[in-house]
């Protein structure tokens, strides 16, 4: 039905984009992280040295752990937080469920950086959340480790994507057709073994959907480590921009960006095949 | 273009008074073979039912007139022209959607002002066009509605109009009845008929509804898996059709399969004299065509058999028996009369038993 | 069945649903009291309110200028990421060509990939070609990151648009190029709007990628990321709830637009197979 002059009116301009502000600075990404520095001047020296120090120094081994840590953690806590609630719309909420759903939206609008600021002004030292406890009585000194802690930055991104991950959930609860949940009642299973058994194996791709984003922008975040995560909540994106900051070492940075950007990939696949495998249509 | 180009895509057509000439047109999809090499003339002014089950290709070979879709060999001509190297706009030819394809930003009027609009035809021409088209279809006092507050009935009445004000060579029609319900259904096909007297202008129609085919075509083209299994008029095709698969599509019928031996015709324990060489064969016999011995029509050139009763189907006006012959199973419609039980006499014109191909 | 079992899990889930909303609204929630607060954005409870904050944060010439910055940016972002994002979606549903596969996957990439990667890689772009960082590299680089918004929202309003419209315009006489302008591009109005607003709020939001690009103007949020490092104060408050509040008022105007343009017939009417 479209000829081809159509078609390839429609597609070249947006291939050629693609191809000039995607594909070729991730290529020379690549380049880079083959690169080497000298006497802080880059080197177009080709060698892995790079990926070798990358993998064998404690110190950035250390920081992929803990990155590794704090986004299994908040993709967990946002599953833990967003499922129910994607649940409870779904199933429960009835004649408000619209109402609600717009609620839940509001806060995916407002700023990223907004929201940043505001945990780090509740859980400083001098901050709401220690105020509001030394009022209570319950304490008598600020708490430390709420803020400049991993366990800010993971509360502080579980804020972030719970949202994020309630979108897909609730899209897939939404499809399940209600006659199914009630013919497992008619078979005789109760509201939890109707969960375990029909809504939740149906309700996978939108968890591994929500999953899969939540943990892999999670792990390439460096603005929540700098504003509530302090030194002991640095992650590893933190290291890429130092790097490309005052540790001037591109190279080395261009290198753990590759690395993120392969994992990220492999994920996305992972997560896709996964989801496939999980869809029953 | 060069009058030798010009010349090869003009000619008159094969005989006078024809309007659309397809010519052996074959569309594969894929590796399915959708239309195997069909040919097929429609008349000016004719109602041609393109008639099937899904997957027939008469959908596809609609397409192709259209314009949607490009035939993989073959050749379409209408007037005299070749159509098949024309895109869709440029071709006197318009179609009714089946899902009504209203555009639901356009007021009922501007949907029927559409086609003239784009051609760039003059202000007050397109008011008296649209205005008599939609009196022609009954919907002038929706005329500014917005089509999603139409019903589906009223819906494909805007769209009928929105194709007729163009006033096309040719109108193809794609079900456009399917998605009404029995009543409406049956209405509009009163309507469409009378329309189409009163306009002349030819109809291509598809359905796949061979009541719908017989009560509204001059002629029907049965389709089955992309090639034409029949062309003729209903009461031809009803009467006389050429295979068991036209047999048993339009109408109810009785298959009898059995042989020709020595000029009799022998099916199950059926059997009665025929003309023609031995061997096997195929009887279609509609079950409107036997009738109860006992209700005294023995004229000559009939058969007789026995058959018990084994279920009554009641439909008001008849009933509708099957019948049990010696292990075969019959249907036999008659007047309606009350419950029937047993064995009884049954009878049939040997000349309704029509040999059919396989 | 065990109905008292089943009550005492519907009010817990209920209870619990409430929780989630409070932990997602609340930190917000604080926010906004406390830029009311004379003195300042801790401590409990917030005693003296006043609107201080909020007449320094009006006197306040680099943070206005900021924001000039940060709308300049995002209108550029949304012609940008629109037009491209359209062709990309028109050729995606509509056109088959080798690599498309890789393509989609390309293009629908920035929207999962972190902001980091997509800003180092177009900063690296950016020094290959000699280009001096600016706001120019950074609209460049909104528009990048934001065409899969755009590519993914009117995708999925092509799906949906009834394919029978535009053979129907044909059909009556129409060319491709007035069936795009007539049909096809009014049935993606809400789908252009929806993504409009979408990109122009991320855009005004965007720090990430913008970390990488930014030259000496300022976009609002590296701004307002510069100040928190001198030192905070409820001015900051001020700011992030006057973004907070024009944040809503953005969803409010696009759901009232898109109540009336698909009343409830409407939307039936285009949902119908």
């Amino acid at each position: 039905m479209y000829s081809r002059a159509y078609k390839t009116l429609v597609s070249v301009p947006p291939i050629l984009w693609a191809g000039i502000f995607l594909l070729l600075p991730y290529a020379l990404m690549f380049a880079y992280s083959f690169w080497a520095v000298r006497d802080g001047v880059i080197v177009h020296q080709w060698n892995l040295h790079n990926y070798a120090t990358l993998f064998s120094k404690p110190v950035y081994i250390e920081v992929l752990l803990r990155t590794m840590r704090i986004a299994v953690s908040v993709t967990v806590c946002s599953l833990l937080l967003g499922y129910p609630l994607a649940y409870y719309l779904s199933f429960r909420a009835g004649a408000r469920k619209e109402l609600l759903y717009q609620l839940v939206i509001v806060p995916l609008w407002v700023s990223y950086l907004v929201r940043g600021y505001a945990w780090k002004t509740i859980l400083g030292s001098e901050g709401v959340l220690n105020g509001f406890l030394q009022y209570l009585h319950l304490t008598h000194e600020p708490v430390a480790f709420l803020l400049y802690s991993p366990f800010a930055v993971v509360l502080m991104l579980t804020h972030i994507y719970t949202p994020f991950v309630f979108l897909p959930i609730y899209a897939a609860l939404e499809h399940i057709p209600r006659p199914l949940v009630e013919a497992s009642q008619d078979l005789g299973a109760g509201s939890l073994q109707t969960f375990l058994r029909v809504i939740l194996p149906l309700s996978i791709p939108g968890l591994l959907a929500g999953a899969t984003f939540a943990f892999v922008l999670t792990l390439g975040d460096f603005l929540a480590p700098l504003l509530v995560g302090g030194a002991s909540g640095t992650m590893i994106a933190n290291v890429v921009q130092s790097l490309f900051g005052a540790a001037f070492d591109w190279p080395l940075g261009a290198a753990i960006s590759a690395c993120i950007l392969i994992l990220t990939i492999s994920l996305l696949f992972l997560s896709e095949r996964l989801e496939k495998r999980w869809s029953f249509k | 273009m060069s009058s030798a180009a010009a010349n090869s895509q003009q000619r008159p057509p094969a005989t006078p008074g024809t309007l659309l000439e397809v010519l052996g047109i074959a569309k594969r999809f894929g590796a399915r073979e959708v239309l195997k090499g069909i040919s097929l003339n429609i008349a000016s002014g004719e109602f041609l039912t393109l008639l099937g089950e899904s997957g027939s290709g008469k959908t596809t070979l609609l397409r192709l007139v259209a314009g949607f879709e490009q035939p993989a060999a073959g050749e379409i001509w209408m007037s005299g022209e070749r159509l098949d190297t024309l895109p869709p706009y440029q071709r006197r030819v318009n179609t009714v959607f089946q899902h009504y394809a209203l555009f639901p930003h356009l007021s009922v009027r501007e949907n029927v002002a559409y086609g003239l609009r784009v051609k760039r035809t003059s202000a007050t021409e397109i008011g008296g066009r649209v205005e008599e088209a939609l009196r022609m279809v009954k919907m002038q006092e929706y005329a500014d509605s917005r089509p999603s507050k139409l019903s589906g009935g009223q819906q494909q009445r805007v769209a009928l109009s929105r194709a007729l004000v163009n006033r096309p060579l040719l109108l193809l029609l794609d079900e456009p009845l399917s998605a009404l319900d029995a009543n409406l259904r049956k209405q509009m096909q009163g309507e469409l008929k009378a329309l189409q007297r009163e306009l002349g202008i030819t109809f291509l129609f598809v359905t796949h509804d061979q009541e719908e085919a017989m009560a509204l075509s001059d002629r029907i083209a049965l389709l089955r898996n992309g090639a034409l299994e029949q062309v003729a008029s209903p009461r031809d095709i009803y009467a006389h059709p050429a295979t068991a698969y036209t047999a048993q599509f339009i109408g109810q019928t009785n298959l009898l399969r059995g042989e020709i031996k020595d000029g009799v015709a022998r099916c199950g324990s059926l059997q009665w004299p025929v003309e023609g060489p031995s061997g096997a064969a195929i009887f279609s016999l509609r079950p409107e065509a036997i009738a109860l011995a006992s209700d005294g029509m023995v004229p000559s050139g009939t058969a007789r058999f026995r058959a018990a009763v084994q279920q009554q189907f009641f439909s008001g006006a008849s009933e509708l028996l099957e019948v049990n012959c010696g292990g075969q199973l019959l249907r036999v419609r008659i007047s309606a009369r009350g419950p029937l039980s047993g064995e009884h006499e049954f009878v049939f014109s040997i000349a309704d038993a029509i040999r059919v191909q396989e | 069945m065990n109905g008292h079992a089943t009550n005492r899990r519907a009010t817990f889930l209920k209870a619990y649903s409430a929780l989630v909303f409070a932990f997602v609204y609340l930190p917000v929630v604080v926010l906004i009291l406390y830029s009311f607060n004379r003195d300042g954005v801790g401590g409990f409870p917030p005693r003296h309110l006043t609107l201080d904050w909020y007449r320094q944060l009006f006197g306040d010439a680099p943070i206005w200028d900021a924001v000039v910055n940060s709308l300049m940016v995002a209108a550029g972002s949304v012609a940008l990421s629109l037009t491209l994002g359209l062709l990309a979606a028109l050729a995606l549903d509509r056109a088959d060509f080798p690599g498309k596969a890789l393509f989609r996957r390309l293009v629908l990439l920035p929207l999962v990939l972190p902001g980091i990667i997509t800003g180092l890689s177009l900063l690296m772009f950016a020094v290959f070609v000699g280009a001096q960082l600016s706001l120019f590299t950074v609209f460049l680089g909104h528009g990048t990151a934001l065409i899969s918004v755009a590519a993914t929202e009117l995708f999925a309003g092509l799906q949906k648009m009834d394919r029978a419209q535009e053979e129907a315009s044909l059909d009556l006489g129409a060319t491709p190029w007035q069936t795009f302008w007539r049909i096809t591009l009014p049935n993606l109005k809400l789908s252009l709007i929806a993504a409009g607003l979408l990109i122009f709020t991320l855009s005004m939001d965007e720090i990430a990628v913008t970390f990488f690009l930014i030259g000496r103007d300022n976009t609002l949020p590296l701004e307002i990321w510069g100040r928190l490092r001198r030192g905070i104060t409820p001015e900051i408050n001020a700011v992030s709830t006057l973004i907070f509040a024009v944040s809503v008022g953005l969803i409010v105007i696009w759901y009232r637009m898109r109540a009336s343009a698909l009343s409830a017939e409407a939307q039936e009417f285009l949902e119908r197979p």
